[in-house]
């Protein structure tokens, strides 16, 4: 592992070792919150692939439905009766928090005139046609469509949620990574390299010393000459 | 206030025009895209794509994959389910985990 390129002093290695707590500290906390995420994500995405099933198989049923009825009708009476929509749908955004992610949660309000309680009027009744002119195999593709409206919405909103949770974590497992392979190998490696290094200069310091003092003693006593 | 639009070829898609979304049928791919960039300007919160449209404009579709809004959802046209959006999905395991751990049965 490279080391960092740093004078070996004590001040330098006082520094370093700061840093390596930081980094420690904040690995710890990236490593929680990356856990974290994973488990909120894991559940999104059951539950998006449930979704994700039920609504393709009520979004085939429709269009089959809907393909009968295209069969038996003539385009241009096809395109009048659903030309003139009786329902709309009014979107509300609003965001959530997920662990730091902003994530949308969607609601919706369909408004449906309400046709009187003197014809019958139900909540069946979102067909923008009359019922005469047009096949019963259209009402039951509407009919499917629109069960499907809620469970569409909230795909969108799982689906969506999931792919930033997604964007979120991948970003938090690189950091990480990045702290736990590489700079808490490299900060630790710097200060060992410090420390070997003051240890090797204080040797150097001893013996040299110990030399000094030698020379120092020879040159009083005269050890050489008495022998 | 936010709309809902939906791309796709017209046959499957005039049945959502009832029950309140706001269509853009499109023959080709680079036509739906232009309308897409057009519907993530304007104060579109979802947009549904068919596969069977969305399966040649991918790269235009990842463009709004990190932004919040719009969110931008496969559906299966008339043709049937191309496994696309599953194949999405798995994506995204896959980005996150770094290994599929939901599909590994499928």
């Amino acid at each position: 592992m490279e080391i960092l390129n740093v004078n070996p002093t004590r001040m330098e290695m006082a520094k370093l070792k700061k840093r390596l707590a930081v980094a420690r500290r904040g690995h710890k906390l990236l490593k929680d919150k990356r856990d974290e995420l994973m488990k909120i994500f894991l559940e999104v995405v059951r539950r998006n692939k449930e979704l994700r099933e039920k609504v393709e198989r009520l979004l085939t049923q429709a269009h089959q439905s809907f393909l009968v009825a295209r069969a038996v009708m003539s385009v241009p009476v096809m395109e009048e009766a659903l030309m003139f929509p009786k329902q709309t749908v009014e979107l509300n955004v609003a965001t959530a928090n997920l662990m730091s992610v902003t994530v949308p949660k969607f609601s919706y309000a369909t408004s449906v005139p309400r046709s009187d309680e003197s014809d019958g009027g139900g909540d069946w009744d979102i067909f923008p046609y009359g019922l005469a002119t047009t096949s019963s195999d259209l009402d039951a593709s509407m009919q499917l469509l629109a069960s499907a409206l809620p469970l569409m919405l909230e795909l969108a909103e799982s689906e969506k949620t999931a792919q930033l949770l997604a964007q979120e974590i991948e970003r938090t497992r690189r950091r990480v990574n990045a702290l736990e392979h590489v700079l808490i190998p490299q900060l630790t490696e710097t200060i060992r390299y410090i420390t070997m290094k003051l240890e090797e200069n204080e040797r150097g310091n001893i013996t040299r010393l110990m030399k000094v003092k030698d020379m120092m003693l020879e040159q009083t006593y005269r050890y050489r000459d008495r022998m | 206030m936010h709309r809902i639009g939906v791309i796709g070829d017209q046959d499957s898609i005039l049945g959502f025009k009832a029950i309140g979304m706001s269509v853009f049928p499109v023959e080709d791919s680079s036509q739906a895209e232009m309308i897409l960039e057009r519907l993530a300007r304007e104060n579109y919160a979802v947009v549904y794509i068919t596969e069977q449209i969305a399966k040649d404009m991918e790269q235009a579709i990842d463009r709004y994959k990190d932004s919040m809004t719009p969110a931008v959802i496969l559906i299966p046209s008339n043709q049937g389910s191309l496994g696309i959006g599953m194949r999405n999905l798995k994506k995204s395991v896959e980005r996150a985990i770094g290994a599929d751990i939901l599909f590994r049965d499928a």
